[in-house]
């Protein structure tokens, strides 16, 4: 789906270069056409179960284009948006539509991690440039590292570690039961947040493990443990609602502990149709729409203004994703088709002036951002910055420029496992 | 089948012919949809076996198709086999799996044997994404490389991938096009009519279905490793309940029972799926309108409403059809 051009407008520039070009007579054709674009390939999951999350991206990276630049050194940037379905496979065949038909300079977007997975060796043979806003799997800026690969969003362990290292430091935490999604990313999150956690002092004395897609989570709630300090949840999706209101409504929060949910059990997205059940829920990410700073005032009312809607990260990370684009574009003064030199302008942008909407930002060695940890508690506003909305993830704790690697030296660091269903084992569950 | 032949060799050698000049003109991003196509076009025509030729109507066909994507990928990424083993083993693994699966689903005839076989997908399907240590789960299996075939042509290139598909795809079709006109295949076609008459007649109704059941599902699984290899990749959404949905109105779409109708089908889909939603947002209702239409106005499928199309148009031009011989009157 390309971005539509409305009749009005094709007319209007049309009838505007027409006009310009008899008025100038003798101009050159490619001034009057302008430079020719940078081409940016968009892949998103914009119909099937994913479609709600892949407008949000879409949404991001649009109002970057359409309120903050969509030049860079002269050069018109065109988006050329594709839909995936959601399904790897397709994700593939369209991200090889746009190398081969469209011939973008840069590629961005993709939602499950299983999809990452699959373009990455389309990419890295391509050797395209490949911004990642949203898909998280540690491995790929890590063990399995891809240099194609530009995460502008995070690895699904980056936030889970100063969450650990929070619970028992200032939630005073001694023992946790996990329970989360049973998949990949869920692994690397209960895996951070226990390594962190564990290494402080606590004990996490129970993983429960819940299908993807379970919307009654009764069966395992009653499973978590009494007598634990909290809870570690996490529920992907449109499930999150229902966990958090069953959650409630099983009177959990009383008789085992208050819930640290995840990102994704309290984003934005899920967040604008929860009640008073959500309240109290604490959380860490890189972004969230309550950050307390002009860059995220501004983005949020605006964002609220155009698509009637609070953004989350996914929309964030779009946005910045772009801003990347352009301001490697820029220093290069335009010249982005050979690939390599792009790749490498991008990797060294560094965004700081102004911050972005979720604060500063720069890359790792290994492609992935350095960039602030919130430790975000939902809370029941009304209204910020304006904009109507009940709850919000109240940031009350930064962690001022997390790596991915958290304290530890990289090489160590990937000398381990990587997270896992068994790892870091359970040592404390009987 | 109404309109005589199965199949009509002649406008086959003509399409077989337009096939083989089209990445001298075609852009390489539809040179590989064709190969998509030409992969599902396999897929499609062995379901066309048992739904256009015995009669059973599976809701579990890709599963097949990962079976054998996923026994490539395996063998591939960890084990480091080449081609024709791979191949090899992709189909062996298919039929076994086809054979206990033949077991169990044909106990039941038809809603009932399209749940257990609906039953059977969702278990592949469980065992691709839950079983990490084999299939990577979730994540799924990637870096799967081309082939190498010791041949000068590079697999990486799509035409040439796309040459190796078709090979492919013209064995397959000989290969079932022998089967359905063999007196196998008549049987087949009897008891689509009527099991009870063919029981009646003494033929051992059962093991004909079973038989056409591992072959079909064989078949499945080469389209499952040319998928493999083309993706460089599988994960369990290629295997999805709405892939054995959507490999069912392929066949629909081209005619069942037709069996060159099914890749027609197959083209359709593929098409519609990425290259209208280029240009349209929301290709979906398309896809959706042109099903109902298709099985509301042309019940024999795109094929066969071509078929009846061009023998129209014999008939205005004031020639006659030719005769139906009674040998390929079913």
């Amino acid at each position: 789906m390309k971005k539509r051009v409305t009749r009005r407008e094709f007319l209007k520039t049309s009838a505007a270069a027409i006009g310009g070009a008899t008025v100038l007579g003798g101009v050159t054709p490619r001034m009057v056409l302008g430079q020719t674009p940078i081409k940016v390939g968009v892949v998103l999951p914009l119909t099937g179960p994913y479609a709600g999350v892949g407008a949000m991206m879409r949404d991001g990276i649009l109002m970057y284009h359409e309120t903050v630049a969509n030049k860079a050194a002269g050069r018109p940037i065109e988006l050329i948006i594709e839909d995936t379905q959601g399904a790897p496979a397709n994700a593939v065949t369209k991200l090889r539509k746009l190398i081969s038909y469209d011939k973008i300079h840069v590629g961005m977007g993709g939602f499950l991690a299983s999809a990452g997975y699959a373009m990455a060796p389309i990419f890295k043979a391509n050797k395209l440039p490949f911004l990642s806003p949203v898909f998280s799997s540690d491995d790929l800026t890590q063990r399995n590292l891809n240099p194609f690969l530009l995460r502008v969003g995070w690895t699904s362990s980056q936030p889970a570690h100063p969450l650990g290292e929070y619970a028992y430091k200032k939630l005073g935490f001694r023992t946790v039961a996990c329970i989360a999604a049973d998949y990949a990313f869920g692994y690397e999150d209960v895996g951070g947040f226990q390594r962190t956690f564990e290494e402080a002092g606590g004990k996490v004395v129970q993983k429960i493990w819940v299908p993807l897609g379970t919307e009654d989570f009764g069966p395992w709630l009653q499973q978590i443990k009494k007598g634990v300090d909290g809870v570690f949840a996490l529920a992907v999706g449109a499930t999150a609602l229902n966990f958090v209101k069953q959650y409630k409504e099983g009177g959990l929060w009383e008789k085992v502990g208050p819930m640290i949910g995840y990102e994704p059990t309290t984003d934005e997205f899920v967040l604008q149709n929860m009640g008073d059940e959500a309240i109290g829920i604490i959380s860490a990410h890189f972004y969230s729409a309550a950050l307390e700073t002009p860059e995220n005032e501004k983005f949020v009312k605006t964002f609220a203004e155009r698509y009637k809607k609070v953004p989350s990260y996914f929309a964030e990370s779009c946005y910045v994703a772009l801003r990347v684009v352009k301001e490697a574009a820029e220093k290069l003064d335009g010249k982005v088709d050979n690939r390599e030199a792009f790749l490498e302008a991008m990797k060294n942008v560094e965004i700081k002036d102004p911050p972005a909407p979720r604060g500063p930002m720069k890359f790792d060695a290994y492609n992935n951002p350095i960039q602030n940890v919130h430790i975000r508690k939902v809370e029941k506003l009304g209204s910020k910055f304006g904009v109507k909305c009940s709850l919000w993830n109240t940031v009350v704790y930064t962690y001022p420029m997390v790596s991915q690697f958290w304290k530890y030296d990289p090489k160590e660091y990937m000398k381990q496992p990587p997270y896992s269903r068994d790892y870091p084992p359970c040592r404390y569950c009987d | 089948m109404s309109s005589g032949k199965l199949v009509n060799f002649k406008f086959l050698g003509f399409l077989l012919l337009v096939v083989l000049v089209s990445p001298l003109f075609l852009p390489t991003y539809i040179v590989s949809l064709l190969t998509q196509a030409m992969i599902f076009g396999i897929l499609a025509m062995s379901l066309d076996v048992l739904v256009g030729f015995t009669g059973l109507a599976s809701l579990g066909h890709a599963s097949f198709m990962g079976v054998g994507a996923y026994t490539v990928a395996i063998l591939v990424t960890e084990k480091g086999y080449g081609f024709w083993p791979s191949l090899g083993a992709a189909l062996l693994v298919a039929a076994v799996v086809a054979a206990i699966f033949g077991l169990l689903a044909l106990r039941a005839t038809g809603v009932y044997f399209l749940m257990i076989t609906l039953a059977l997908a969702m278990m592949v399907w469980g065992v691709a994404y839950r079983w990490y240590r084999l299939t990577r789960g979730d994540n799924g299996i990637s870096g799967i490389p081309r082939p190498e075939l010791g041949v000068p042509w590079s697999m990486w290139v799509e035409t040439n991938f796309f040459y190796l598909t078709l090979c492919a795809f013209v064995v397959v079709f000989l290969l079932l096009y022998l089967l359905v006109r063999s007196p196998f295949g008549y049987s087949l076609i009897g008891i689509k009519d009527s099991e009870n008459r063919m029981q009646a007649l003494g033929y051992n109704v059962w093991l004909h279905k079973y038989a056409a059941y591992i072959l079909a599902g064989t078949f499945g699984g080469l389209s499952g490793a040319f998928w493999a290899y083309f993706n460089g990749f599988v994960s369990p959404p290629d295997i999805e309940l709405t892939v054995s949905v959507e490999v069912l109105l392929m066949v629909i779409l081209g005619g069942a029972g037709s069996l060159i109708g099914p890749f027609f089908g197959a083209l359709i889909v593929v098409f519609m799926k990425n290259y209208l939603s280029i240009y349209v947002g929301r290709w979906l209702m398309i896809l959706g309108a042109t099903y109902i239409l298709t099985v509301l106005f042309i019940p024999k499928g795109v094929y066969g409403g071509l078929g009846d199309l061009v023998q129209g148009l014999w008939r205005l031009r004031g020639k006659r059809p030719e005769p139906v011989k009674l040998e390929d009157s079913v």
